[in-house]
């Protein structure tokens, strides 16, 4: 009977394990929330930041940090879509691809201080775009790119051979076949890894500290030209995002409340991305659900 | 797909239109240190509300990436806490330099260690790692923990020259924020660090040298000698808004409320004058 | 010309939509690949400079142990030693892939054999959300709970490779996990389906023929979490205490490679040596990281040949 004594002490240690782990994302949530949410107020969320007085809120940062994640999504999810379809269907097993998967590797390997300066040489200085969204989401997508390329991949090879064969016999050509029977199938993996790569996204500071700036100028909420400086909109402003707030105050904050601001800010974060993967969860089994006969 | 090539091809539209912007008021970038980041944006935030249309960018990144900047012309201010000549890889020359604030340091120490004055010579040994238990200079048995800013940051390169004296720094704990500093300061027992005075609080303890208290009237007379100016660098004479924003920056109205109301020292108030190379000269009366 | 032969001749119009497809996506990998050649090139040139330009001795760029590259030493050259900042990125790598691996394939085998109802619906989302808190307050929970607490214990100032080793730990759990989740999901369902036919009990199934069958895919998880652990930077600078000292033991302050060029590239000129001895660094992040990858695709070589 010893084998079923290991048995049921494996599955036994397994359960310790998976607890562990659920226990220790409890306990951060838990400290986090527990020392952030009671600075959390309507006018915490919605006030901008004060550089040097008590009472600043987030507003300005938290709608940065949005409108830089749809921008990065927006240039990162067709570049990786092609990226990976290229590398799942057409890349012949040879040397070449085999560079190719291992130059996209080291891309995502990179400490991100680096990609945030090469973004500040390249697209601050170089092409001019100055501190602004556009240059900061153009360095989170080459930090986000291999990552969102490697689950395209992963997920269109996880479709079965026999999908593919069925749409090429139906005589539709191997990028249709692509396009209208593999993406929708292998959609929920695609959109559990461009979750992934949103909490990254809005999670990172060193790499935007030197392209989308550390400094959240006013807004003007009622401008929506997005050429004009002040419109939120704007693509070609500086914009703080919240994670580089929490960075900013944590390391030269001179306001008395900066603790408080700093734990409010964590705690805002945390439920953000939170609720953002419940969303794309939901909407993307919606979509799995009206595209596929699943 | 088609709806992702219509994003794409916005993405693009938007870059192209991106490329002929510039029409839309004058904006001029100012970046560099940390530590001055601060009063710069704070000020900038005045003037924009006085001048509508001009834009001021204001942005941290290190008084290197100040110096370096303003150097190769990518930027019309360079903040930075040193004098450029301190500053290897820099022509000096070529950049005129704007002094706008003055900033004290002190020693600063975990409240537990039970020390309130230093010597300058115990103060350069502690750092020095000749001393390495606070009861050596009179406080309580704890062994001493030096925390020490980033190679090459402004109030680290400030300190050393005016504590070491070219005495090499024991190798210690780094951190490259001041807050950061403080914080570990403030939860380490025996730790000892250096910060501006702005950012003392009551986690720390502020150390006096030879019996003077870090307080801005004794910078303002140099009886306090750990202290620096806060420059910006433009190359060249500014022109346009640049000129004007510097101009806002030094007047006296600006240096009286702003600056000394965000815990600078206004260098309208400072009766000594300090060179590049540390020579203090009184300065004259106006 | 005949209609019909010159239809036939043309290429129809799913041969066109194929072609611009494949000239779509051709499109997108260059452009990635253009990007990485950039960065290559980019860090390269800078952190070659160090032993080019300033005649710094690539051998004591690698085992030196003073890093002070603002001083010269007796011989007029400057002190970049990276050896502290090498044994302290390894040191955390290995040590946090050590802890994180038992966890991590723990976990894995909970959520695909033993109880795939509860790890769909409680581990899997947790996992998610690991991976989506922000660096920056990991490290200041290092900061508040993880470095007071290992004073407590051991003593001495908290800061070291070990409160670096915890942080990391719950970084890189998210990565292993879920790349070991996809190795032992790949494993065939006739293979434990012959296992349990023989009589093995679950377990019996599980470690020796499935987690076998899986070990490649396993490898390549653990080898893929280092690769993360190497390149962290924010959460590591702010509990390791980025002493470019060697450590002594696991809970004297110690630095990265990461920490200390993250800590000082906004302190140095560029084009300066202090400036290009830290591309030295970056430059050789990216060696390791590709040292990394050469491992994990030789790993999966061997896994193929079985």
């Amino acid at each position: 009977m010893a084998p079923k004594k290991v048995d049921k002490l494996a599955t036994g240690v397994l359960y310790v394990i998976a607890g562990v782990i659920v226990v220790i994302l409890a306990s951060l949530l838990g400290y986090i929330l527990f020392q952030g949410v009671p600075h959390i107020s309507w006018h915490f969320l919605t006030s901008p930041a004060k550089s040097f007085e008590a009472g600043g809120g987030i507003g300005i940062q938290l709608f940065n940090s949005f409108y830089l994640l749809l921008l990065a999504m927006v240039i990162s999810v067709p570049l990786a879509l092609g990226a990976g379809i290229y590398l799942a269907e057409y890349a012949k097993k040879n040397w070449l691809t085999d560079v190719i998967r291992t130059a996209i590797e080291i891309l995502s390997s990179l400490p991100s201080v680096v990609v945030g300066l090469f973004g500040f040489l390249v697209f601050v200085l170089q092409f001019k775009f100055g501190f602004s969204i556009l240059s900061g989401a153009l360095a989170l997508t080459m930090f986000n790119l291999p990552l969102l390329t490697r689950n395209v991949e992963d997920s269109l090879r996880a479709v079965s051979f026999t999908q593919r064969e069925a749409g090429l016999a139906l005589g539709l050509s191997r990028w249709e076949t692509v396009i209208h029977v593999i993406i929708p199938e292998a959609l929920p993996g695609i959109i559990t890894g461009m979750i992934l790569g949103a909490g990254r996204v809005f999670g990172e500071a060193a790499a935007l500290i030197y392209t989308a700036g550390q400094s959240a100028p006013a807004l003007d909420f009622g401008n929506w030209n997005p050429l004009n400086i002040a419109s939120p909109l704007n693509p070609f402003r500086p914009a703080e995002t919240l994670a580089v707030h929490i960075w900013k105050i944590n390391s030269e904050g001179i306001q008395p409340d900066a603790a408080a601001v700093s734990a409010g800010a964590s705690a805002v974060l945390i439920i953000a991305v939170l609720a953002f993967n419940l969303l794309a969860r939901y909407v993307g089994n919606r979509i799995y659900k009206k595209m596929t006969a699943a | 797909m088609k709806k992702i090539l219509g994003f794409l091809a916005v993405a693009g539209v938007a870059l192209l239109a991106g490329c002929g912007r510039g029409d839309s008021g004058q904006s001029i970038t100012a970046v560099g240190s940390s530590a001055l980041q601060p009063l710069v944006e704070a000020a900038a935030e005045q003037y924009q509300t006085d001048h509508l249309g001009v834009f001021i960018n204001v942005q941290g990144g290190g008084t290197g990436t100040g110096l370096s900047q303003i150097q190769q012309r990518a930027v019309e201010i360079g903040n930075s806490d040193l004098f450029a000549e301190e500053k290897p890889g820099i022509n000096a020359k070529k950049l005129v330099d704007h002094r706008v604030a003055v900033v004290g340091i002190t020693p600063i120490a975990n409240p537990g260690v039970g020390v309130r004055n230093l010597s300058i010579v115990q103060l350069r040994r502690l750092f020095t790692g000749e001393i390495t238990n606070w009861k050596q200079v009179g406080g309580k048995d704890l062994p001493v923990v030096v925390v020490n800013r980033a190679q090459g940051s402004g109030t680290r390169t400030t300190f050393e020259k005016w504590v070491l004296q070219d005495r090499q720094p024991l190798a210690a704990q780094e951190q490259d924020s001041t807050g950061m500093v403080r914080s570990i300061v403030a939860s380490t027992p025996g730790a000892v660090s250096y910060v501006a005075f702005s950012y003392v609080d009551d986690t720390v303890k502020a150390l006096a040298l030879n019996g003077v208290t870090p307080t801005d009237q004794h910078v303002t007379t140099n009886a306090w000698p750990i202290w620096s100016y806060e420059h910006m660098y433009t190359r060249g004479q500014p022109t346009g808004l640049t000129k004007d924003f510097v101009t806002y920056m030094m007047a006296p109205s600006t240096q009286k409320r702003l600056v000394a109301k965000m815990g600078y020292i206004p260098v309208t108030s400072m009766k000594v004058e300090r060179d590049a190379a540390g020579n203090v000269v009184q300065k004259a009366a106006e | 010309m005949d209609p019909i032969r010159d239809a036939m001749l043309r290429p129809s119009r799913s041969a066109k939509i194929e072609r611009r497809g494949r000239l779509i996506s051709l499109f997108c990998i260059s452009l990635i690949v253009a990007v990485v050649v950039a960065i290559f090139y980019f860090v390269a040139s800078r952190g070659l400079a160090t032993f080019f330009e300033n005649k710094v001795n690539l051998w004591s760029f690698l085992s030196k142990t003073t890093w002070s590259p603002a001083i010269k030493d007796a011989h007029g050259a400057p002190e970049v030693g990276a050896l502290p900042m090498i044994v302290g990125s390894f040191g955390v790598t290995f040590l946090s892939a050590i802890i994180a691996t038992p966890f991590a394939v723990g976990a894995a085998i909970f959520m695909t054999e033993i109880s795939p109802n509860l790890g769909k619906k409680i581990l899997q989302p947790v996992i998610e959300l690991l991976v989506g808190i922000p660096s920056v307050v990991y490290g200041f929970i290092g900061l508040s709970v993880v470095v007071p607490f290992i004073r407590n214990l051991f003593g001495g100032t908290g800061f070291g490779i070990l409160a670096g080793t915890f942080v990391l730990f719950v970084m890189i759990l998210p990565t292993v996990t879920s790349m070991t989740v996809d190795a032992l999901k790949a494993v065939p369902r006739h293979y434990r389906e012959a296992s349990l036919a023989l009589g093995a009990t679950r377990w019996q199934t599980t470690s020796r023929v499935v987690v076998r069958a899986a070990m490649p895919g396993i490898l390549t998880g653990i080898v893929f979490g280092m690769a993360r652990a190497f390149g962290e930077a924010l959460a590591v600078q702010m509990v390791i205490g980025n002493a470019a000292l060697l450590p002594h033991n696991l809970i004297s302050p110690a630095s990265t490679l990461t920490s200390v060029l993250t800590s000082g590239i906004g302190n140095t000129v560029m084009g300066s040596l202090e400036n290009n001895a830290l591309w030295s660094l970056a430059l050789l992040l990216l060696l390791m990281s590709l040292a990394f990858n050469l491992l994990i695709r030789w790993i999966g070589k061997k896994g193929e040949m079985k």
